[in-house]
């Protein structure tokens, strides 16, 4: 065991930025630092273990019990020894703490000209929302940049955790918390939930990309655009994939918090107040106005949800698109009436 | 040294003595209202081992899983049910009672040279509360279990439709019986000890478990109190903890950390105090630095109660406050260094035998450095940041926690099993047992570190493919670990019936228990043992083997 550790120890110097025995790959300076405060206490606590280890076998070996052999007398304390033993100690743990102190403290303080994300974590996945408004499920940011990331989270106590930049946050409901870095290289790396949080808290994954110089603005642009430039349907699959609908509305038959959306276009619905069809103008009022019309057997529960026209619009092209009823018929105009009265069944 | 009566008995061998505490009332009701607190110490000794088992079970069904990062052999919420079930049970019914409820009862006594405690009814209500908190966590497993972790986090502990309730409420009641057993320690300690016995005259053993029941008696109720405004919360919807009510979920981990890091303490202290038992008696020697170490526990006492915020260094509180809990972190590693190095000091020129006691006590000694060493890591803040809530936690607590205190207790078992038992088991076996419990505990909890530090987070039912190979080697570090403690047991169950009856001392220890024939007598000594003015309970000279009774005698009182 020994050997191995010492082994990893002389790996770990020979790799600077690359994975090595302990730690993965390392993506800015602040992981540097880290990683440097992390072999400082690994060759600190080596020295100390092997002086233990080597010592107690040492005197297993050498005063091992033997016929007729009585324990030589020796002290039962000497006190300059034990001055000694316990001071060394007390000064390198105080150079541990400094370290660890000067390197958090870094973190703690944020440069003025930090960008500023915006993470909501619920269960099971993280919303990302970007100063345009647009709000991603990866976390994307430029390479070289102070980003800085401001955390609350909607249920329970989330922490996002982003391993090749040595930093970890908590996600609490109901207040904000704080993290910088600033990346040095482009690439995909793993982002990951730290608190226990539920049935799918393993599940609670994410990218983190890192753009290279120049190009995350053009990713940022494309991306907030999506609504124009793809196909409404899958625009708004993508909406209800960002926007939260998921989490209670399924689109394979089985009723959530919410009930599914398959097959509900063009479909009878059975209100607390009375039946309807699901028609445009029914998905529009239930998406913006949520409480005007619930269906039987649900609670109201869902909240209000800021969406544009374009949104509902691809929101309801999608809707469409998991219903028989609704396969084939152009989305666009506010006015497809006529196609939406006819009963389907 | 005061007389010893295993010399009284020495070289007319060594015969079971027909009446001892064991046989002396028969019957179970003398066993269920008995008032000796060594038969309490049997009872809490088999009831925290068949806890012990238990969590075992869970914690190899957790193993299981984590063979392959999909599922393996259950579901996500099964999975997240175990390993809470797995943490509450070995926390609160195995180690936090384990050694001050079983070894502690039945030692503590007679190395005062006393009768028994100060309140043996007290003592007894302490193992009933125990077995009431029992009895909810296994209501609360047949209810469908509570999938929490074993902290109990808000407000996820507030919104889980699972048992909750009653696991809580089962801690909640464990919680008195730490606290009688607590009381009834500090007492006895300051009230019953043998005329002559001054504080530094008492075994090293007892400085820990003083150290232990301060902290029990002083911490626990905040727990109480803690898991009391949980319950209000769930049940009242009162706002304590929970955004929902208007309350702080980071107030919970302030309350929770406040008793549990000392709790750590709890579990770890009395496996200090074993260790410094058995490294002397089986060195043959006088332990090094006696006031230090008696020291050192009080500081560990005292400092534990002001370390709780470095569990959460990223919870986001202020900087401030996660600095001054970051150096009280490291000014708690020092006291358990300076035991360490005088543990080592002490096998300087001994005479070193290797019998099963001392080689778990060594290796308490190589895996509690390792455990130690790496909370250096995570006292350190930044490092911290990386580290925390990954499985580096979990190798580590498992080191202090498993190789520290449960090492410990398996070397106190076998060192005191000749007293407790009046019976010697097979020494061979024990060996070979200790160490593939060695191995397999460093196979299953090293490459934990590892996979931690390159960021597999802990809690994870899941896991990326690239963390494959260290969950594969810890899996099958488990099932060797599984394997030794089924030797230990079947071995010693043995002994019961077949074992070598055992002499007064068999291993020569200078401490009180070790002058009274195994088992003791109901009342533990047949003589009120009256010390002489230089008593030393580490003194060794004089204790020579005897080979007729296969234990030591006293052969020259000075």
């Amino acid at each position: 065991m020994a050997n191995m550790l010492l082994g990893t120890a002389n790996g770990s110097i020979l790799g600077q930025s690359g994975p090595t025995f302990w730690m993965p790959r390392e993506l800015s300076d602040h992981a540097s630092d880290v990683d440097w405060i992390f072999n400082y206490i690994l060759y600190v606590s080596l020295f100390f273990f092997l002086l233990i280890i080597v010592l107690m076998t040492v005197f297993v070996i050498r005063y091992r019990r033997r016929p007729g052999q009585e324990a030589l007398s020796s002290p039962t304390h000497n006190l300059p020894l034990e001055v000694l033993w316990t001071g060394v100690p007390i000064i390198l743990v105080g150079t541990m703490f400094f370290f660890g102190f000067r390197s958090y403290m870094d973190l703690g303080v944020i440069p003025l000209n930090a960008y500023e994300i915006k993470v909501t974590g619920q269960k099971w996945k993280w919303q990302f929302e970007y100063p345009t408004g647009y709000i991603d499920e990866d976390l994307h940011v430029p390479m070289d940049r102070p980003v800085q990331l401001t955390l609350t989270s909607t249920d329970v106590i989330h922490s996002l955790f982003l391993p090749n930049l040595r930093i970890k946050r908590d996600a609490v409901p109901g207040r904000y918390t704080k993290i910088w870095f600033r990346a040095s290289e482009a690439g995909e790396f793993p982002l990951m939930c730290a608190e226990y949080c539920g049935t799918r808290h393993s599940d609670m994954l994410a990218r983190l990309v890192i753009h290279p110089r120049g190009e995350f603005e053009q990713w940022l642009t494309k991306a907030s655009n999506f609504l124009a430039t793809m196909p409404p349907v899958e625009a708004g699959q993508r909406l209800y994939q960002l926007r939260g609908c998921k989490q209670c509305h399924s689109i394979d038959g089985v009723a959530g918090i919410g009930p599914s959306l398959k097959n509900l276009f063009g479909h009878p619905v059975q209100l607390q107040s009375g039946q309807t069809t699901a028609d445009e103008n029914y998905i529009r009022e239930s998406i913006l106005e949520p409480s005007s019309q619930i269906v039987a057997g649900f609670e109201p529960v869902m909240p209000r949800i800021r969406l544009s026209d374009a949104e509902v619009g691809a929101l309801i092209a999608y809707i469409k698109s998991l219903s028989e009823a609704g396969q084939g018929v152009p989305v666009g105009g506010s006015t497809t009436q006529p196609a939406a009265t006819q009963p389907a069944a | 040294m005061a007389e010893s009566s295993a010399a009284v008995r020495g070289g007319a061998g060594v015969e079971y003595p027909t009446d001892n505490y064991l046989t002396h009332t028969q019957g179970l009701r003398s066993w269920l209202f008995t008032l000796d607190h060594k038969r309490i110490g049997v009872m809490y000794l088999v009831s925290v081992l068949a806890s012990f088992f238990l969590g075992g079970v869970l914690a190899l069904l957790i193993r299981t899983e984590l063979l392959t990062p999909r599922q393996t052999i259950m579901g996500a919420d099964t999975y997240n049910i175990i390993f809470t079930l797995h943490g509450a049970i070995m926390i609160f019914l195995f180690i936090i009672p384990g050694t001050p409820g079983s070894l502690g009862n039945f030692v503590l006594p007679m190395m005062l040279g006393a009768k028994d405690v100060a309140f043996p009814r007290l003592n007894l209500a302490s193992y009933y509360m125990w077995v009431i908190g029992a009895i909810f966590a296994l209501v609360a497993i047949v209810m469908g279990g509570v999938d929490t972790g074993w902290t109990f986090y808000t407000p996820y502990s507030t919104t889980t439709n699972t048992a909750v309730i009653p696991v809580v409420l089962g801690i909640f009641i464990i919680g008195f019986s730490s606290i009688f057993t607590g009381i009834n320690f500090i007492v006895t300690i300051h009230k019953l000890r043998a005329p002559g016995m001054g504080w530094f005259q008492m075994p090293l053993m007892l400085w820990g478990l003083y150290a232990t029941s301060i902290i029990q008696v002083l911490a626990t109720p905040v727990l109480g109190i803690t898991l009391l405004l949980l319950i209000a919360e769930r049940v009242l919807q009162v706002g304590i903890f929970s955004p929902a009510y208007g309350g702080d979920p980071v107030l919970f981990q302030h309350f929770f950390w406040f008793y549990s890091h000392p709790a750590v303490y709890i579990m770890i202290l009395p496996a200090m105090g074993i260790i410094s038992e058995v490294i002397p008696v089986f060195s043959h020697k006088h332990i090094f630095g006696y006031k230090a170490i008696a020291y050192s526990s009080i500081a560990i006492a005292v400092i534990s109660f002001l370390v709780w915020g470095h569990h959460m260094f990223v919870s986001g509180m202020s900087n401030m406050a996660s600095a001054i809990f970051s150096a009280l972190t490291f000014a708690v590693a020092i006291p358990s260094a300076v035991k360490v190095f005088n543990w080592v000091a002490t096998m300087y020129k001994g005479s070193i035998s290797l019998a099963t006691p001392m080689c778990y006590a060594l290796g308490f000694l190589f895996l509690f450095a390792i455990g130690g060493l790496t909370g250096l890591f995570l006292g350190s803040l930044a490092v911290d940041v990386h580290l925390t809530d990954t499985y580096f936690i979990v190798a580590h607590f498992h080191y202090v926690m498993f190789g520290g205190a449960v090492m410990a207790l398996m070397a106190g078992i076998h060192y005191w099993w000749p007293k407790i038992t009046g019976r010697m088991y097979n020494e061979r076996l024990g060996q070979i047992a200790c160490l593939l419990i060695f191995i397999g505990f460093n196979a299953t909890f090293f490459p934990q570190f590892v996979a931690g530090s390159q960021g597999m987070p802990r809690r994870y039912f899941n896991y990326p493919e690239r963390f494959t190979d260290y969950n594969v080697f810890s899996t099958i570090g488990s099932y060797l670990l599984g394997l030794g403690f089924l030797l230990v047991a079947a071995y010693l169950i043995h002994s019961l019936f077949r074992g070598r009856p055992a002499p007064a001392n068999p291993w020569g220890g200078a401490t009180l228990e070790w002058s009274t024939p195994s088992p003791p007598p109901p009342e533990n000594f047949e003589e009120e043992p009256v010390l002489g003015d230089h008593y030393d309970p580490y003194d060794y000279r004089g204790l020579v083997y005897d080979p007729r009774i296969g234990g030591y005698v006293q052969q020259h009182p000075h």
